[in-house]
């Protein structure tokens, strides 16, 4: 008689699923930390042009945005056809621009103020007096580190 | 009274519950990083104080309304814009404010065109009609004759400092805090801001 018997035969083993949640939650830990809620809704159109000079944005927590296009579908009879400037979940007009660059200010910490950069979601098909008026405003509030949004083409 | 154990809690639909969660998040995550080209916007400065420049140191660019491109009093087409303003930048005719010769300029050394990187600029003048879908097609290019220029200094004299194959936008990249580059990072910082002085980027916007 031997001590080590023979496994039996007959059937796969079951595996053993009691780890599942805690892969599952892990996954979901990390898809819960990398999410980005977008924090404003788009009223307008807003498709950007393509580039192949850019550079990625890092600090997320430290980018303004300041977005223009033509107010979308449901907006056209309130506000017209022309290129409009939303910020945050508003229409505003160029003369808001400096409210709210000291808003967005007053909101960071001391020293990351120098760090702020305004990025320019700007629909391709704006015409460039909206966006000159934008970048002179800016300029009078010495917010002068901006980023032209665009789409990353890699063709060339 | 007899004490009673508590009953166990089923926990076998706990997977189900996460799996739930986990596909909400995985369906509204958005993985998108913001891409753009970065500028920085000249102050305002109450001195106007005209400082006179060679006209043969400037780079015209204008963009009309009808989106059309005239570079130098010529009409030109986006995709010749980069090589033109490369060759401009690049020309090295005469010497800069110290008297110094380009000797890294590769350029024709026309003497009608610009004396020197460091004295040569871009000026570029919109129409309000001109769209921003044209105007960042052209502002891309001369941010990338800019980068020709820097990648091709980079990669001459990356060597002799010790980075091999590296250009100056990936040198950039590895300069960053976040990046996982090992290498001396100040020396690397070192080196981009010779370069950034042997080509800076002299971009004015007329308003």
């Amino acid at each position: 008689m031997s001590k080590f018997k023979k496994k039996q035969d007959g059937g796969v083993p079951a595996i053993n699923t009691a780890s599942l949640p805690d892969i599952v939650f892990m996954l979901l830990f990390f898809f819960m930390v990398a999410t980005v809620m977008r924090d404003s809704t788009l009223k307008i159109e807003n498709k950007l042009p393509s580039a192949s000079e850019v550079e990625k944005l890092e600090k997320k927590n430290l980018v303004m945005y300041i977005y223009v296009g033509k107010p979308s579908k449901n907006y056209k009879k309130q506000y017209g056809t022309e290129a409009r400037i939303q910020l945050n979940d508003k229409f505003a007009e160029v003369s808001d621009i400096a409210a709210f660059i000291a808003a967005e200010r007053a909101d960071k910490r001391e020293e990351e103020r120098p760090f702020l950069i305004t990025s320019l979601k700007v629909d391709k098909d704006a015409n460039m007096g909206i966006v000159g008026d934008i970048k002179q405003e800016l300029r009078k509030v010495n917010a002068l580190k901006i980023n032209y949004a665009s789409i990353r083409d890699m063709s060339n | 009274m007899a004490k009673r154990a508590a009953p166990e809690v089923n926990a076998g639909s706990m997977a189900d519950i996460a799996f739930l969660l986990l596909i909400f998040f995985l369906v509204t995550t958005t993985m998108e990083k913001d891409w753009g080209i970065n500028r920085k916007l000249p102050p305002i400065e109450d001195s106007k104080e005209n400082v006179i420049i060679k006209q043969k140191n400037i780079f015209t660019v204008l963009l009309n309304g009808k989106d059309q491109l005239q570079v130098e009093d010529e009409l030109m087409q986006v995709k010749d814009l980069r090589a033109a303003a490369v060759e401009f930048l690049d020309n090295g005719g005469g010497t800069n404010a110290d008297g110094e010769k380009c000797n890294y300029c590769k350029g024709k050394r026309n003497p009608k065109s610009s004396d020197h990187p460091d004295k040569a600029i871009i000026s570029l003048k919109n129409e309000r009609q001109t769209s921003y879908g044209f105007y960042i097609s052209v502002q891309n290019e001369l941010v990338g004759a800019y980068n020709v220029l820097r990648n091709r200094r980079a990669l001459e004299i990356g060597p002799q400092k010790g980075f091999r194959r590296m250009d100056f936008l990936e040198m950039q990249k590895n300069s960053k805090p976040s990046s996982t580059w090992i290498g001396n990072k100040g020396k690397l910082k070192e080196l981009i801001s010779q370069i950034k002085l042997e080509y800076p980027m002299k971009l004015s916007e007329v308003q």
